[in-house]
């Protein structure tokens, strides 16, 4: 695997758009050509070279290209975005939709990110070593398909609106969240280490979510239907199983109403 | 001889009356009086003959102070402070007609603007609830003919829409509803009793920052499923009672407002009540409208939808597409993250309604205001261009809060040599392609 | 003006029989003309194929639905807007374009000329906006009439003339070209979370069936000599076992003969046939029916069907029949937008995708092309996406691929995930036909101009007719074998003539042209009963003033009016 380190040299004055900042767009380029790859700040279009010293050459392929990012990166959008393989690590915070769309690889940010990310992601593996924003693993807007396959992983708190429509995959968070865990959610699981504020489940078709601190109101949707010992994601405990959202719409699997569960440790 | 123009459209709020009668002096300048108007409607109508009104173009100065400047010399600074800044937002549009607000778009995707509308500090919640699970409704005529349960839930027309009530919501008899408000249920549900709450049947007291529980619950008591004792303070057995005596009407309708919008939670509010109206309709008829308030803000939606694809905050700042993203396309996202290079305002008063370090953030920036009068805006803009009152002085389109248009019409002359909006934005435009032509500012 | 002469291309007219021979077409003053001076500008078509410019019979391009369906959809233009270089706008949707890529789009495709099917009259003023808006092609509205409280009260009593006072009334407020039928009674019974799903449902409250509401409606029409004929979407859209409801309604224009002076021969337009002839008596038994439609279709002179092609795409469904798109939601889950429409209509909005490894879709997508494949007159058949309903407009040139190769579309009905059920299902592995370059002009040129009134203008490059001439990369005697070679041939054409400026050249917009708003102002015997009636119903129960509903001047800057004079019928 070749590896490209980008270092940033100038912090961009409005925000710049990354889009072009993941193994995908890399593949296959020299540092000279990756400096010469297109950003935008508003209308203004300018180079990756103005803003980042880059070394190293990119791999043939996306799955054979590291990138390592330095630097002050939390005015920059869309790193990650749409990568299929490969790697990238962001030795600060970002921006926006880093991560998004994401289908595969191995994206690493240490530091925090701001809203809209990992949204709609597909697959691969996603670690964010500090705290999220709003909309993490949530649908675009308006889109019935969020978060849909991979391991999306933050060490510290997320927002509110955290994996709504999600479809499948897994999502950890070791810190709290606040309002609107796993709305409308179909699939997939949520396992939250930390507390929730408020509205878990919310209007839930399908799915698990586990919490393992508290939940300030439970909504009124939520029964218990027993207890269950359970490993979560290395923690063993006893869980209260809650079947929910009552109030939204379930599908049927042989004859049977199949319902989502939200596990409460005990 | 004064006269009488009929079949006004009173240019204040999403209710777009058109019934209103104005009474205009000889030479077609003044307003004398308007009828059927509610107080507020009136009001505006009142503004088209304030004294103090300002005419023409004025100019900030090194000193604070502001300067007349002709329309040429504020449309030359407008172009250039459009062309030179990188990311503009394009804010208002409330109360403008349609038809400038597709000039404007013109501008926006020239110069890289972002447009947003009043939407964006009012029912922007609800069009996201409505992007993300549809919305069933009606027109306004629909529920004066036929509907029998009527429930207004965080919203008081008694106040924001003086003659919602009158006209379609309680009172009015219509086709299938001969004995109007005595056929009709009415349900207010709110945090606190409002003035709506006293013309209603039945008043539910919600717990403040509970109605999406509340909605939930709702929608769990029409399955039949268990529910706990009370939600957000609303006893069980009041739910179930609620629930039977909606399913057992011929039409319902939820009318909403800014106690969904505005309360924790915003969209998922909507959202919820959306998903309510549509469960009831496996048992009824049922349908839901947004309480728009802003006059023309529904039809900036509607011309920003046939143009780009979204209802408000669209963001044309690459000049290559169209993007928009709640909470980031958002003006006030756009301020407080210092995200934009220069202001530009029209037919709006963000100044009033803005949080103040969204405002704070603006203040900083080059800023050219569009109103036909002074307001907060306009004492931090660095160009205020006055424009005839749209509705008023010039006709053009709006659209009603159920989405129906109605062109408006021009009752009096504006004053002479008053632009309208159409004009200075053509004007502005024109501008921007000679600047453009010649390579930019 | 300027004058243009297209030399050597491969002419495909029906008008006047010309089946690809070479000829030269001369174009003056934004009409065809027998010959030109010397100056005229050559266009050199050597190789290519050379049609009038096509007509689209039916899709909802502008208008509330359309919209609401445009920015409740974010997710459809996500990554699906952008600016092409030159003098277009931003474009963008997949299923519903923005008005600015929906003229693009169609101009690029060699179109001319746009039927808006659904225009609920209080919306008027808003279609008309989205139309003035839309680029370079000519537009026309159909206002929607099925479920109009005035029309069914005067049918109730077989009042005809009220009946078509009434409906020149509205056409005049409307700026409407005809008379449209959706769901008849189904959507009125919409309103109280009802339908008609036979023809001899009785509608609530108004006691009259849909099955006499078209009968009337069908006089109505012919009494008042409009260009166009009743233009119906039947009952019980979209269900297994319809084609019998189908056959049923399209024998309620057995005797009914057409009057007018358009040249027009039908007098029912039957819209998106696709969706109406379906077997079976549920999801899984669900067969096509295709061959029972059409049999009846092809021996019954006075009727014209368009097909409603499944394109095997995301999709947004959107129709007048409110009570198929609430169940549409019953079935999908995907987000459900509905309008209910004072005295009028309603409407409804609902995502939808034609998934090819589900077997009813493919069955869909089948259906859709046996009945173009099925139809023994072309000038009678017309090939439609009912867009957005069974995919986009854009997907036009994949819809000719499929059906002018075997080939092309074998290779797509094998592969289907569940290939065997889906042809067993079907009739389309045993159809062998390949619509003709000729049959195709027929089915999207010469046919609609003709269906739609416009048969003295549009559809063919006789002189006198318009100007408005699409010329595609194809050369006959080669035609390509592959789909997507037809497909980029069809999609960008070489030139788009329209009213003799060439609006496109080599797939790029290169002129906005100057696109005409059609509408159509049926003169009747003054009619003191209707008059009042109106007045009436605005005092009572219309929320507009009767003076704020006609659609002003303005809206429709270069309009195009058609008198028909019903005065002395
Ligand atoms: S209710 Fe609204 S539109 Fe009607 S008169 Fe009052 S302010 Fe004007
Ligand atoms: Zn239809
Ligand atoms: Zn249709």
């Amino acid at each position: 695997m070749e590896t490209v380190t980008l270092t940033v040299k100038q912090v961009p004055d409005l925000y710049l758009e990354c889009e072009n900042v993941n193994p995908d767009a890399f593949a296959g380029k020299t540092a000279e050509q990756i400096a010469k790859m297109g950003a935008y700040q508003g209308k203004e279009i300018s180079t990756l070279g103005e803003f980042f010293t880059i070394a190293g050459n990119a791999g043939a392929t996306a799955a054979d290209t590291k990138i390592v990012i330095n630097g002050d990166c939390t005015k920059m959008k869309y790193i990650g975005a749409k990568m299929t393989a490969g790697e990238v690590v962001v030795n600060s915070a970002c921006d926006m939709y880093t991560g998004s769309w994401m289908k595969g690889g191995k994206l690493t940010v240490n530091g925090d990110v701001h809203s809209f990310c990992a949204l709609a992601m597909a697959g691969g593996e996603f670690t964010i070593n500090g705290n999220a924003g709003n909309y993490l693993g949530a649908a675009y807007r308006g889109d019935w398909r969020g978060m849909s396959g991979g391991v999306l992983r933050v060490k510290g708190n997320a927002g509110s609106d955290v994996a709504s429509f999600m479809t499948g995959g897994t999502m950890i968070i070791d810190g709290d969240v606040d309002i609107h865990l796993g709305t409308h959610m179909e699939g997939g699981k949520i396992i939250l280490k930390g507390n929730a504020n408020r509205r878990v489940g919310g209007q839930l078709v399908k799915g698990e979510i586990y919490v393992f601190g508290k939940i300030n109101v439970m909504m009124p949707g939520y029964k218990p239907s027993g207890e269950v010992d359970l490993e979560v994601d290395g923690t063993k405990a006893t869980f209260i199983d809650y079947t929910g959202d009552l109030g939204e719409r379930h599908p049927k699997r042989k004859g049977a109403t199949v319902y989502g569960h939200l596990f409460m440790k005990k | 001889m004064p006269k009488d123009v009929t079949d006004v459209i009173c240019p204040f709020c999403g209710t777009l009356c058109d019934d209103v009668v104005v009474t205009v002096s000889d030479d077609n300048k003044t307003i004398l009086s308007v009828k059927n108007a509610c107080a507020i409607g009136a009001e505006k109508f009142n503004h088209q003959r304030l004294p103090g009104r300002v005419k023409r173009p004025r100019m900030r100065q090194p000193d604070g102070t502001y300067k007349e400047v002709s329309y040429d010399e504020a449309i030359d600074w407008t172009a250039k402070m459009l062309v030179k800044s990188r990311k503009t937002l394009m804010y208002g549009w409330a109360s403008t007609s349609c038809q400038a607000m597709s000039i404007g778009h013109e501008i926006a995707e020239k110069v890289g603007g972002i447009v947003d509308n009043c939407a964006t500090v009012c029912h922007g919640s609800s069009l996201i609830a409505i992007e993300d699970v549809g919305v069933p409704s009606c027109t306004l005529g629909e529920v004066k003919n036929r509907a029998d349960r009527v429930i207004f839930w965080g919203c008081n027309p008694a106040h924001a829409h003086p003659r919602h009530m009158s006209r379609y919501s309680i009172f009015p008899r219509g086709f299938f509803t001969v004995k109007g408000h005595k056929g009709r249920k009415i349900y207010c549900v709110d945090c606190r009793y409002t003035d709506t709450a006293k013309c209603a049947d039945t008043f539910i007291q919600v717990q403040q920052g509970f109605d999406y529980e509340l909605l939930d619950a709702f929608r769990t008591a029409a399955r039949g499923e268990a529910l706990p004792d009370t939600v957000g303070g609303v006893p069980k057995e009041k739910i179930y009672e609620v629930v039977e005596e909606l399913k057992g009407g011929r039409f319902g309708i939820i009318f909403f407002g800014m106690g969904l919008t505005h309360t924790m939670g915003r969209n998922h509010n909507i959202d919820e009540a959306i998903c309510l109206t549509r469960d009831m309709n496996d048992f009824t008829k049922f349908v839901i409208m947004a309480m728009r308030g802003h006059w023309n803000v529904t039809g900036s939606g509607q011309v920003l939808g046939w143009q780009y694809g979204f209802p408000y905050a669209v963001d044309l700042s690459r000049r290559d597409q169209a993007r928009h993203q709640t909470g980031e396309t958002t003006s006030v996202d756009l301020l407080n993250r210092n995200e934009v290079e220069a202001c530009f305002y029209i037919a709006t008063d963000p100044g009033a309604h803005f949080p103040i370090n969204a405002m704070i953030s603006s203040s900083k920036k080059p800023t050219v205001t569009i109103d036909p009068h002074i307001n907060c805006t306009t004492e931090i803009s660095d160009v205020h261009i006055p424009v005839a009152m749209v509705g008023v002085e010039v006709g053009g389109c709006a659209y009603r809060m159920d989405n129906v248009p109605i062109e408006t019409r021009k009752v009096v002359e504006p004053p002479e040599g008053m632009l309208t909006d159409e004009e200075v934005l053509t004007k502005i435009n024109n501008r921007v392609d000679e600047l453009l032509a010649k390579g930019g500012a | 003006m300027s004058e243009y002469i297209i030399k050597n291309g491969h002419v495909f007219d029906p008008v006047q029989g010309i089946k690809g021979d070479k000829k030269d077409i001369a174009v003056k003053d934004g009409k065809i003309v027998e010959k030109v001076s010397s100056s005229a500008k050559v266009i050199d078509a050597k190789d290519k194929t050379v049609m009038a410019g096509a007509l689209e019979v039916h899709a909802h391009v502008a208008g509330p639905k359309v919209n609401a369906g445009r920015w409740y959809r974010p997710e459809d233009k996500h990554f699906d807007s952008h600016k092409k270089p030159g003098i277009t706008r931003i474009e963008g949707g997949k299923s519903i374009p923005t008005v600015f890529k929906t003229g693009y789009e169609y101009a690029r495709m060699g179109f001319t000329f746009a039927m808006e099917a659904a225009m609920p009259p209080l919306y008027a003023r808003h279609v008309h906006e989205e139309i003035h808006d839309t680029p370079i092609i000519d537009e026309a509205a159909l206002p929607v009439l099925g479920n109009n409280w005035f029309i069914m009260e005067y049918l109730k009593n077989n009042e005809v003339e009220n009946t078509a006072a009434y409906i020149s009334w509205l056409m005049r407020q409307t700026k409407g070209y005809g008379v449209k039928v959706v769901n008849p009674g189904g959507t009125e019974a919409w309103a109280w979370g009802l339908n008609c799903l036979t023809i001899h449902d009785p509608v609530p409250y108004f006691d009259i069936t849909p099955a006499e509401i078209m009968t009337g409606l069908m006089t109505a029409n012919e009494y008042l000599g409009l260009p166009h004929s009743m233009h119906v979407h039947q009952n019980d859209l979209g269900n297994p076992g319809n084609y019998k409801t189908t056959i049923e309604t399209l024998q309620l224009a057995e005797g009914v003969k057409p009057k007018n002076t358009f040249g027009r021969e039908q007098v029912m337009h039957s819209t998106h046939l696709q969706f109406h002839s379906y077997k079976g008596t549920n999801w899984g038994d669900f067969e096509s029916a295709a061959k029972e439609v059409m049999d009846y279709v092809n021996k019954q002179k006075n009727i014209t069907i368009d097909t409603g092609n499944v394109t095997l795409d995301e999709t947004t469904t959107m129709t007048a029949d409110g009570p198929f798109e609430h169940h549409l939601h019953g079935l999908n889950h995907l987000k459900w937008f509905n309008v209910d429409v004072e005295l009028e209509t309603a409407a409804g909005v609902v995502p939808y995708i034609y998934d090819p490894n589900i077997s009813v879709c493919a069955k869909q997508w089948c259906i859709g092309l046996e009945i173009a494949l099925m139809a023994k007159d072309p000038m009678r058949c017309f090939i439609t996406t009912d867009h957005p309903n069974a995919g986009p407009f854009t997907r036009y040139p994949r819809v000719y691929s499929w059906l002018m190769s075997k080939k092309v579309r074998d290779e797509r009905l094998n592969t289907f995930k569940n290939a065997d059920k889906v042809i067993g299902a079907t009739y389309l592995a045993n159809i062998d036909r390949e619509i003709t370059l000729y049959e195709l002009a027929q089915m999207t040129r010469a046919g609609p101009a003709k269906c739609l009134g416009l048969m003295k203008d549009y559809g063919g490059l006789k002189a006198g007719m318009n100007a408005d001439i699409a010329i595609y990369d194809i050369n006959p005697d080669k035609f390509p074998s592959d789909g997507p070679a037809i497909e980029k041939a069809f999609g960008n054409a070489a030139y788009l003539f329209k009213d003799g400026r060439i609006c496109v050249e080599g797939g790029k917009v290169v002129d906005m042209g100057q696109k005409k708003t059609f509408w159509v102002d049926a003169k009747v015997p003054e009619n003191k009963q209707v008059m009042h009636d109106v007045r009436e119903k605005f005092l009572r129960y219309y929320s507009v003033n009767e003076n704020n509903y006609p659609v002003p001047e303005s809206y429709a800057p270069h309009q195009h009016i058609i008198t028909v004079d019903a005065t002395k019928a």
